[in-house]
Order: C-alpha cells, then structure tokens, then sequence
C-alpha cells in the first residue's frame, strides 16, 4: 500500500518574454512511492529541483511552473485522490492541511508578526473547519500544544517574542493540527544551530512515531538524514540518482554524487583533507546531455556524454541511476 | 607592528543594546566581558561559534569598528579602535581588517558586473593608480582564490555559482592585503558539494598569505575541519574557548558538551545517542535577562551557586572555561578533563 505514487514526473518552469522563450527544466522523469508510516528524506543542493517537486506533489502548480507529463496520485485511505486534476474547492476543503501540510523554511514569515500565536491557529482552524465554539477550540488548541511539550504560554506570544526554535516548533505545530496523512518540511531546520535543530528534529520524529504519519523531510544536509530519515532520496540537476534505505545509503553508497556527498562531510576527530567536487551544478535551463552529471563525476565514460541512465534496482529497494552500476551490477 | 606582538586584542568588552519602547524597556548585553587575542607574528583561523542570538555578529561588527563597545577596548595592532576619528586612519585601519559576509549574492548588486567591485575595491585601496596596474592587482587576487580575470570578466553575480561568487567575496578582500579577515558566516549559502572549496581556500590563505582569519559560524564540524582556536559563545559571553581539538574532542563546559552531542554524525548506526531529548529555550530574551549563568536554566549539572552569581573563567588543561563546575578541579587535578 502506498501513500503517494508519482511517476515519470516533467515539471518545467517556461517563460517568454520580448520573444525568447526559456525552458528550466526542474523536475525532469522523477518516479518514487511512500509509503505510510515513514520518514522519507529528500537531498541534493539548491536549485536541484527539490523545491519544484513539492510544489507539483502538493498541487502548488502557478504559472510559468507547468507539469508535460507523469502522475502524482494519493491514497488517503479509503479516498484516492489524482492530484494534477483536482479541484481547487476539494483541494483546499479535503486535502490541504487535512490530509497534506507543509513546513517551511523561514517560520518568521509563516506567522503572521502583528498576531498573536493563537490567533494565527484560529486562522486556519477556521479556514479548514469552522470554528463554531471557541471554547472548545481554544482546549483543543491547548491539548494540542501540550501534547507536543511546548509550553501553553507561547500561545499568548507574539512571533517576535519567541526564539527561533520555538517558532519552528510552532510552525509544526501548525501544521498537525488536523493530524495530517502527509507532512512535508521543506529545510525545517537550516537556518537554526545545532541544539535548536536537534529539538526541532526530534519533535519531528515523535509526531511521526504517535500519529505514524509520512514525513517528507527536505534538506541538504546528510548528517541530518543519517539522523533522522528511513529512506533517503539524492536528487541532482531534476533528476533521482539514488534512492535506498538510510543504512543502505550510507553504508554502500553507489552513486559517485552521493559518495562525494557523503565523504566530503567534516566530522569531529577527523582532520583529513576534504575536497570539494570540481566544477558547478549544471544550469537547468541548459543542462548537459546523458548523465547530468558527468561533467563532474571522476569515473565519466563515453556512455555518460550521450546516454541518459535508467534508474535501476540494484538490491532491495536500493535504486541508482548510473551507467558504472549497470554494466558491472551488483 | 605591535608592541605587544598582537594583531587583535580584545579586553574586556561589552556591548548592551536598549530594547523596548523610549520609556522603559530593557538592556539588553549582547556581548559581555569577553576577551580574546590574535598573535601578530602566528597567523591563525580563530572561530567564533554558538547559536543565533550569542553575539556572535555583535562581537564581529565591534572589529570593524561599526560598533563601540560600552566598556572595554578593542586594539588592532596596539591601537585602540575607539580612537580611530579621521577618515583616512579608518581607511588605513580597513585596508588591514576585511569582511567576507554570509550571502555572496546579496553582497554583490545584481545590476553591477562583479569586476567592477574588485577594480573599485584596487582604486579605492591605492593598490592601484590606473586601469592597467588595477586589472594585474584584481588578476592576483583572483588567482590566490583559483579564479582568473578571464574567467569573471563581464560577468554578472548570477552568472556565476555561489562557490564561484563567494570565492570572488574573498578575493576583494584580499586585494588590500589585510592580515586579518573576518569571515561571518562564509559558507552557510554555498552549496554543499561547493562548500569545501571556501573552507580549504581559508587554510591557504593562513598558510600561504599569513592572513588571520576569524571565523563566525554555528556549524562546528567545518569549525573543527579548519580552525586552530575555537571560542564557544553562549548568550554574549565566551563559556569556554581553547584549541579546536580539545574543546571540541574533550569539551569542558556543559553547553559545549551539549553542542557536541548535538551535531547530527553522518552515521546511521549512532542515530541512539543523538535521539536523546534535550531542553531548549523558550525565549532569546529571557535568558539574556538571567542572573548567574545564562546556561543554569537549560544545565544538566546546574548548582545552586550557577543561578547567583556570573561564573568567573577557570583553565582546564588547556582550554578557559566559564563554569562554576570547575572551581575545585582546578587544584586537585588540572589536567583531568571530565567527558
């Protein structure tokens, strides 16, 4: 059973204007499943289309941003829902925030800096389910909070009162107030040190383990998905190069991005010297031909230049795609 | 040089900063009593680390001198920076002190090719008199970053990557020859697979340059990967600074050991330890208005004495810690650490 399908995905940022048109292609035939109770992780650096695929999954779709192909289908239980063709009035009454809710970056500009804290909760309880007895809301708010060990008083703060962290943790709060199927954090943690990462993280993880939700969990940051996730995504230039399970990843990884991507991380006790990859992320409105990465990756061959490679299954739910893996596979 | 044969020596400085409306309102210390040194004559990567809100900007904009400190001096090279009036001593003191800022892409403007910085940076420095010696100055710079002219000539900031860019930020600073550069956050931008290149460019400019750099971050695994000296800050003050490997390897003060522990290891098979559940703060303000150690609220150990008084500095083995912990260590077994 799965939660989420989506496969053979194109989403492609088009924009024209004075008679040049411009192709960025974002997300260029990503395929993937999740399932329910896990904690998928999603790598890779900016401007690698991580975000874009969010937007498509979470039907986010606006102008120039436009998806050719593929299918993104949910299972909310007994509902199944198609999500390139839905309405807008279902999206927003059944899906968003009930089913499917979103944690962002920046949580300074997810709440509302002349409002008090409750008073952006009674926004978007009311916005989803009317709120018809405020005192109940205002309980249910209450037990809410607790249950995820914020303390209540918070609630009567204005954004700017509160720590970094805290307004992070509220921003997930936020965000499972419906108990949601789905939770994508998108970089919930980048822009905060280690000890407030690692709170927010294990809040994370706990309404994971009680409600056993999915968590899609963005983030460049692979000691943080060491840490955190059950399966990891590496996406580079619009495309998977490797998916496997976070033991799997870390212990074998195949392809030679990941493995730079692993070995390249400083560690304490460590002082070895870490290089850096040569060369640059490829621009996606031009990317290179064959294997985005082969202007960069140490083992090219000729196969690289023209050909694009499959991703393949090498072992149990263990998929790369890269043309070393395919010739002398596993 | 100095006469004292340092670079930079900070004594004692604090900053407050008042906070709230005209009437009332709070102070607030951003920066409390802290003092460190650079040597002139050892150039060294000395980092400043510890979670937003620590001070650690407020510390970097005093070394620029674009902040006075309330109490305390601050001396580059025997001269106190509160003296510096005239415009032409403060170019002089600039051209020895440069920046390198967090996001390379808001540094340089987006309608402006970045050349014309560097050009504008030999000129504006008397490195150079005319075009032709400025392009040979702004060449040199380049190639101690592994770029070239060539390479950047026309270019506009978003044509180049943020490795590149950020290389591009520190070869303008580097055009005034300055001994010391203070780096605030130079690779929290950059991207992960270009992030290294930045950091290893640091080391060969302290060894090959003898440029000091000061390194501001709160990601201590790069902080570790580069740096000599590293100095912990904790809401304003320095709770414990000593060499990289022994506060980082063996750290001493309990908010270290915190933040040791706290950095996620890419290693799947160590995911217990670091699952474990910590406190933290609820409020920036909060802490920064306690009495006694700003940490005893959130302190596994924390003492009676923790929540009276500020803890002075004690040495242990060769790291300075602020921590009342250690205020009998210090007799019976100096050279014990406890992990």
């Amino acid at each position: 059973m799965t939660l989420l399908t989506v496969q053979n995905l194109r989403a492609y940022y088009r924009t024209r204007a004075y008679g040049i048109s411009r192709t960025v292609r974002a997300v260029d035939g990503v395929s993937f499943d999740l399932f329910p109770n896990e904690i998928y992780g999603v790598a890779g650096e900016s401007s690698c289309g991580k975000t874009t695929l969010i937007k498509v999954i979470s039907a986010n779709i606006k102008p120039p941003l436009k998806v050719l192909e593929g299918s993104v289908n949910y299972t909310f239980g007994e509902r199944k829902v198609d999500m390139l063709h839905i309405s807008q009035n279902e999206l927003r009454r059944d899906v968003r925030w009930k089913e499917i809710s979103y944690v962002m970056q920046g949580s300074m500009s997810v709440l509302n800096p002349v409002r008090k804290v409750i008073k952006t909760f009674q926004d978007i309880v009311d916005t989803h389910e009317h709120i018809t007895n405020k005192k109940k809301f205002l309980e249910q708010t209450r037990a809410h909070i607790n249950r995820l060990g914020l303390p209540t008083d918070v609630l009567n703060a204005y954004p700017h009162q509160l720590s970094g962290g805290m307004r992070q943790r509220i921003a997930i709060a936020l965000a499972t107030v419906f108990q949601p199927a789905l939770i994508i954090a998108d970089e919930p943690t980048t822009a905060l040190d280690v000890v407030v990462q690692r709170g927010v993280l294990q809040m994370i993880k706990d309404i994971q383990a009680v409600s056993s939700n999915t968590v899609l969990l963005v983030t460049h940051d692979m000691a943080v998905h060491a840490n955190v996730a059950d399966r990891v995504m590496i996406m580079y230039a619009g495309r998977i190069a490797e998916e496997a399970p976070t033991e799997s990843i870390f212990n074998s990884p195949l392809h030679p991005y990941t493995q730079h991507l692993i070995r390249s991380l400083p560690v304490i006790g460590d002082r070895s010297i870490k290089a850096s990859l040569k060369g640059t992320p490829p621009n996606l409105a031009d990317p290179p031909n064959g294997c985005r990465f082969h202007p960069r990756c140490p083992y090219v061959m000729d196969v690289c230049r023209t050909e694009v490679p499959d991703l393949v299954l090498v072992k149990e739910r263990h998929r790369v795609a890269c043309h070393l893996i395919k010739e002398n596979s596993l | 040089m100095s006469a004292n044969g340092k670079l930079l020596d900070i004594q004692h400085v604090t900053v407050e900063f008042h906070i709230g409306g005209l009437v009332g309102g709070t102070r607030l210390t951003a920066v409390n009593d802290v003092s460190f040194s650079l040597e002139s004559d050892k150039p060294e990567i000395f980092t400043l680390a510890g979670e937003s809100g620590s001070g650690k900007t407020t510390l970097s904009r005093l070394l620029l001198r674009d902040l006075e400190p309330t109490r305390g001096k601050v001396l580059f090279e025997g001269r106190d920076l509160s003296t510096i009036r005239k415009r032409s001593e403060f170019n002089q003191f600039i051209k020895k002190v440069q920046p390198v800022f967090q996001n390379p892409f808001e540094t340089f403007s987006p309608l402006r090719r970045v050349e014309a910085y560097l050009f504008d940076t030999a000129r504006n420095f008397g490195r150079s008199s005319n075009r032709r010696d400025a392009a040979k100055v702004v060449d040199d710079a380049l190639r101690d970053v592994g770029l070239s002219l060539d390479e950047v000539r026309l270019r506009y900031p978003h044509e180049l990557s943020g490795g590149q860019i950020q290389r591009v930020s520190v070869a303008r600073a580097l055009i005034s020859k300055p001994r010391l550069i203070l780096a605030d956050e130079p690779v929290s931008m950059v991207d992960a697979s270009l992030r290294m290149e930045i950091v290893n460019l640091f080391q060969k400019l302290r060894d090959e340059q003898n440029v000091s750099v000061i390194y501001i971050t709160h990601d201590l695994a790069t902080a570790y990967y580069i740096s000599d000296r590293i100095g912990i800050m904790l809401r304003g003050y320095i709770v414990e600074s000593g060499p990289v490997e022994d506060v980082l390897e063996r750290p001493a003060h309990p908010y270290t050991q915190l933040l040791k522990e706290s950095i996620p290891e890419p290693v799947p098979l160590k995911r217990a330890s670091w699952a474990k559940h910590i406190a933290l703060g609820t409020t920036e303000v909060k802490e920064y208005g306690r009495i006694g150690c700003k940490f005893a609220g959130r302190c596994p150990q924390v003492m009676d004495i923790c929540r009276e008084a500020d803890p002075p500095d004690f040495q242990v083995g060769r790291q300075t810690v602020k921590c009342y912990l250690y205020s009998e260590h210090i007799e019976k077994n100096a050279a014990e650490v406890p992990s």
